[in-house]
């Protein structure tokens, strides 16, 4: 199955002559399936804003499966602030033909605009095969967060074979660029170096032009869990842990570190 | 006519660059994650080698092919792609100090006008590919020159860190040849890629134990 969704936001004046920011151009494809929204739990950065545009991202079928090949893009306008969240885990299933499974995510923030992109987990099912590519390009005064989660497996099961390519470019420039392969076509992924015995691993990117000035110094979070500043005004938050669960608070925790504007009160208050 | 004694020479760890002082992650790992023998560093170097190993790998046939063609823009095009795949700063900081001290010794060793075209805190798979082209090496030979690299300098710090028996240490890089030279003929084959293209393997768990190691009041090694 392939489908294609997108989505695009703009900075209006509505009728009230309020600024806000308006979706436009939701254009859902099944099984990828997008809806205006509420906001679904507390929320990095967006605490007491009010001109926000929310969206989530829901599967209407089982996958992707080995076949498939999904394409999702999203603009944030000139100005406009966007929270993309999605109902549900995705679970990566091998297809009835094999093959390998595609989801392709190209994200555009323009000028002064704001995404914050917090996807559920993606769980890594035995015998999947599929290549997640994420490319996002910024400008120099959009704002960005990014989380991730990977689950290796289900209960008590090995993961299949999964790619994972993030590539974030400012302005043209790159500013972060990883690929993560792990599964038993990979060699090496589960050394100390890399993934070791860990079952879940998971990372927020969060991009901020105020940090041009002011750098954020490396904090350690646990012994397998860092923020890092990357060379450029941001920081990775990378944490490996034994369930998705434990991940989520490792990189709350570490967002909740960055203090204003990026911590939400709800991972303020558990760190605190 | 191939060069084997330059390749050599560069891949020599008594070249006096200051790898030596370098554990390329493997003493905070050891202590990290509880590594005690030399199958856990067999381990440790087998993803070492395959992820940063390999990215650097492919950065130096990058580099050696760009100084070959006299293309300074590539060369400085590969800088920031590096950067961007080396979250840790502690990480991309040696690699720049590794790589100021190779480019002193091979530019005062052999020197070449090649050299002028790096920037003065170059990270170390460019230098390396520079210097490989001003021997007339290939982008393969740089490739491999680092891959050797990428585990001589922790197993030789392994012996020290765990006071492993160094016949185990060696015959575990004995067993890595074969993958050192499949991943060299892969590197090699990324040297024209555009800069965006290169290879961009993780290792999640590195770039965090190298954090970890620079808070640490007592280590035998720089990294």
């Amino acid at each position: 199955m392939s489908a294609r969704a997108s989505l695009a936001t703009a900075y209006v004046t509505d009728r009230t002559g309020r600024a806000v920011s308006r979706v436009h151009g939701l254009r859902s494809e099944a099984p990828l399936v997008l809806r205006p929204t509420f906001p679904k739990s507390l929320e990095p950065l967006t605490r007491r804003a009010t001109n926000v545009a929310r969206v989530s991202l829901t599967s209407g079928a089982a996958g992707p499966l080995g076949g498939d090949d999904f394409v999702l893009e999203v603009r944030v306008g000139r100005g406009s602030t966007l929270v993309l969240n999605e109902v549900s885990s995705t679970l990566l299933l091998p297809g009835a033909r094999g093959g390998v499974s595609q989801m392709r995510i190209t994200i555009t923030v323009e000028e002064y605009a704001t995404l914050v992109w917090l996807p559920e987990p993606v769980i890594a099912a035995e015998h999947c095969n599929h290549v997640h590519d994420i490319d996002v390009a910024l400008e120099t005064s959009s704002r960005f967060l990014m989380r991730d989660e990977l689950q290796l497996g289900r209960h008590r099961e090995p993961p299949g074979n999964f790619t994972q390519r993030i590539r974030v470019r400012r302005t043209g420039r790159p500013l972060f660029h990883q690929h993560l392969t792990i599964g038993p076509a990979t060699r090496g992924w589960r050394s100390s170096a890399v993934g070791g015995s860990h079952k879940a691993l998971g990372t927020v990117l969060v991009v901020d032009p105020d940090w041009s000035e002011k750098p954020v110094p490396t904090h350690i979070l646990a012994d397998s869990a860092t923020l890092f500043p990357l060379a450029g005004p941001a920081v990775l938050i990378s944490a490996l842990a034994d369930d998705s669960l434990a991940i989520r608070r490792l990189l709350d925790r570490g967002v909740a570190w960055l203090g204003d504007p990026w911590a939400s009160t709800a991972a303020t208050a558990e760190s605190a | 006519m191939t060069h084997h004694a330059a390749l050599l020479l560069l891949a020599d760890g008594r070249l006096p660059a200051g790898g030596y002082a370098h554990s390329g992650g493997f003493e905070p790992t050891a202590r990290l994650r509880g590594l005690r023998n030399a199958a856990a560093l067999e381990d440790f170097l087998e993803g070492r080698v395959t992820t940063a190993g390999f990215v650097a790998a492919s950065f130096a046939a990058a580099a050696c092919a760009a100084a070959s063609a006299g293309d300074t823009e590539r060369l400085g095009e590969l800088d920031p792609e590096l950067d961007a795949r080396m979250p840790s700063p502690a990480m991309r900081e040696v690699s720049r100090a590794l790589g100021r001290q190779l480019l002193r010794v091979a530019d005062s060793i052999h020197p070449h006008p090649l050299f002028a075209l790096l920037d003065t805190q170059p990270h170390q798979p460019l230098v390396f590919g520079v210097a490989a082209a001003s021997f007339e090496l290939s982008p393969h030979d740089a490739a491999l020159a680092v891959l050797h690299e990428a585990i001589t300098g922790p197993a030789a710090a392994a012996v020290k860190v765990l006071s492993l028996d160094p016949f185990a240490v060696h015959s575990a890089l004995a067993r890595l040849t074969g993958l050192l030279d499949d991943l060299a003929q892969d590197a090699a084959t990324h040297a024209l890629d555009a800069p965006n293209q290169l290879p961009a393997d993780a290792s999640p768990l590195l770039d965090i134990a190298a954090e970890h190691h620079r808070r640490w009041d007592v280590r035998l090694f720089a990294s």
